[in-house]
């Protein structure tokens, strides 16, 4: 059995015959040149782009959803008028049609791909359209996969793009394997959102032979060529047991001794609700309001904002739902309010409730409408601030909650200060929401969009986790909503440290909850002051995983 | 000849959907239409491609022309995609 190994972002085994997406359009030669009809040279092109055009929006139109912008992005792409004409000077100077398009793609491509960011993605999108229009103008089959199959394949490519996986189900397909690729590339988005295992930026892929028989391990990201059937069966067995194991843990979340867990949903608008809901959240932890406010520019009427609130509120009856107003600053700015002078460090600047000193307003008819929302609901409604750094305003803005009618009202600890004096802001708070990512670039001092800087973002770094205990010892209860809360193990940790509540991505919740089943409220505090004791972050999650066996049945 | 002046406010910028809504916009009017940033060079508004070429951010201006009939009203439409969403 040969192996290759790549990077498994989508989890589960899957296995079947490889079927590899078509091998590269060749690159027609330079020089290459037509007949001596440039009229007739041109008409044939803008016929092939014409119909490639067309099967995009077809397939878009098909899909639906996110792939209908995306393809309908390409489908604008291959109509370019700016294109076109480059095109009909290279076929007026005599180059034919199919190296003519070549150079013109090629042109763009170089612009875009000196960009940084969106545009850089998009070069995949325009590398994908030009091998559309080159293989039809070369007769080469339409390119495109097989949208059924006696069995379900194991689709192998270089890379794969949205007009690839458009129209793919679970039902035809058993794994992705992709040469290059990331943990965000779009095979990575799409496997998971189909939930088919997935293995990107694995060396060597593409030489595997169609029909050969493939195994892939989407959580260890092994592609094991003509495996043994004992292989195949122990791999699937292993994923289903953990599968099982994810299923088998309902209910609220708990310690395996009974000591409960608040597991909650961080929302980011009405179309993460089913989601949340479906994989048993017991609640709202962090509802991010900035959806109604950005992108505009005149700011959301309260009536709009009611119906918005309502509608996450009578999705948990009887469930605690904590909104967060609010959060803006110079990197998120307001279209309707007038901007703000220039801040050279906006993470440093005028965020969050700081905001509000200057538009209060703002701020009291947010309150307002939630006020209304809650009436006739029976979600527990529950109302904090971001970027509170002191009691005083602390103090401040629960005194707005409760002209506004509201019961609860807590503050985000992110920033060290708060952290530091958590008893004297929890005199004024009725509860505190950790936020991880904030908290650690304000503790490092290093901006968490940095790439250079990630290191400072690990919220296995012990110093963290001290703030956090310090915040959790507090006299309120205490939940966390950043990324931390995510992670298995960390989330058992910070159980250890004291907290009451945990909210994340819904994706996440079956394992968090798994994994606090699987150990005792000791176990998690032993794991905790082991990971406090550490020096680096690494020493930290290695520390902690002693005390808790339990995550290697999650395959953790 | 007619001419907008328009500072983009859509969170991506004139990329993504915002570019792709302002490009079908503009190729379905029969008049020629041009999008620069102030002081750039102008590039054709109904080029999707020269659109992302131009990497116009969120906040930034842009200045729009047309020339033609019903270059007004085209106006009003283009500067009315970048202006809101």
């Amino acid at each position: 059995m040969e192996v290759l190994t790549g990077a498994g972002v989508s989890p589960g085994a899957g296995y079947g015959p490889a079927y590899l997406l078509r091998a590269d359009v060749p690159e027609p030669a330079a020089g290459s040149r037509h007949g001596g009809d440039p009229v007739g040279e041109v008409a044939r092109v803008e016929a092939a782009v014409e119909r490639v055009a067309a099967d995009l929006e077809e397939r878009g139109e098909t899909a639906g959803g996110e792939a209908r912008d995306v393809l309908g992005a390409q489908a604008l792409m291959a109509r370019d008028p700016a294109l076109a004409s480059e095109v009909a000077d290279l076929i007026a100077a005599g180059t034919s049609g199919e190296r003519a398009v070549y150079e013109a793609f090629m042109r763009y491509r170089d612009t875009l791909a000196q960009a940084a960011g969106y545009l850089a993605e998009r070069v995949a999108d325009l590398d994908d359209v030009r091998d559309r229009v080159i293989a039809e103008l070369l007769g080469l089959p339409s390119p495109g996969l097989p949208g059924d199959a006696s069995e379900p394949y194991v689709l192998v490519a270089r890379d794969l793009a949205p007009a690839d996986t458009a129209l793919l189900t679970k039902e035809v397909v058993a794994a992705f394997v992709t040469e290059q690729g990331g943990p965000t590339s779009h095979t990575a988005i799409i496997a998971r959102a189909l939930g088919v295992p997935a293995v990107v930026a694995c060396a060597g892929a593409t030489i595997i032979v169609n029909g050969t028989p493939v195994l892939v391990d989407g959580t260890t990201g092994m592609v094991a060529l003509v495996p043994s059937e004992e292989e195949v069966s122990a791999a699937l067995r292993s994923a289903r047991d953990r599968e099982s194991v994810l299923t088998s843990a309902t209910g609220p979340g708990a310690t395996a001794d009974g000591h409960p867990v608040a597991l909650l949903a961080n929302v980011g608008g009405p179309g993460d609700l089913a989601d949340a809901v479906s994989r048993g959240a017991e609640g709202v932890g962090l509802y991010r309001t900035e959806f109604l406010f950005l992108d505009r520019g005149q700011g959301p009427s309260e009536e709009e904002q009611e119906a918005a609130y309502r509608e996450v509120l009578e999705a948990f009856p009887g469930r605690p739902v904590v909104v967060r107003v609010l959060d803006s600053g110079a990197d998120k700015p307001l279209g309707f309010l007038p901007p703000t002078a220039e801040q050279p460090n906006p993470a440093l600047g005028e965020r969050g409730i700081r905001v509000f000193r200057t538009f209060t307003d703002v701020m009291v008819g947010q309150l307002r409408a939630l006020a209304r929302a809650a009436e006739g609901t029976e979600a527990r409604l529950q109302v904090m601030a971001p970027m509170v750094a002191t009691a005083a305003e602390a103090r401040w803005f629960a005194d707005a909650c409760r002209a506004a009618g509201l019961p609860s009202a807590g503050v985000m600890i992110e920033i060290p200060a708060a952290a530091l004096r958590a008893g004297e802001l929890a005199a004024e708070a009725d509860f505190f929401s950790i936020g991880t990512n904030d908290l650690a670039q304000y503790a490092f001092a290093a901006d968490r969009q940095l790439g250079a800087l990630t290191e400072f973002q690990d919220p296995w770094q012990p110093v963290l986790l001290d703030l956090v205990a310090m915040t959790a010892a507090a006299d309120v209860p205490c939940g966390v909503c950043g990324e931390a809360g995510s992670d298995p193990a960390m989330a058992c940790v910070l159980v250890g440290l004291g907290v009451d509540s945990l909210s994340m991505g819904a994706p996440a919740l079956p394992w968090v909850r798994a994994a606090l089943a699987r150990h005792t409220l000791a176990q998690c505090r032993a794991a905790a002051t082991a990971a406090r004791a550490a020096t680096t972050a690494e020493e930290a999650r290695a520390a902690a995983r002693e005390h808790l066996p339990g995550l290697a049945d999650l395959a953790l | 000849m007619p001419e907008r002046k328009v500072i983009v406010e859509s969170e991506v910028g004139l990329h993504a959907r915002p570019a792709a809504r302002f490009v079908q916009t503009a190729a379905k009017a029969p008049i020629d239409v041009t999008v620069a940033k102030p002081g750039g060079t102008p590039v054709n508004a109904k080029s999707i491609l020269s659109i992302l070429a131009l990497d116009v951010r969120h906040g930034e201006a842009i200045v729009i022309h047309a020339d033609g009939d019903g270059a007004e009203q085209l106006l009003d439409e283009l500067a009315a995609i970048v202006s809101t969403s």
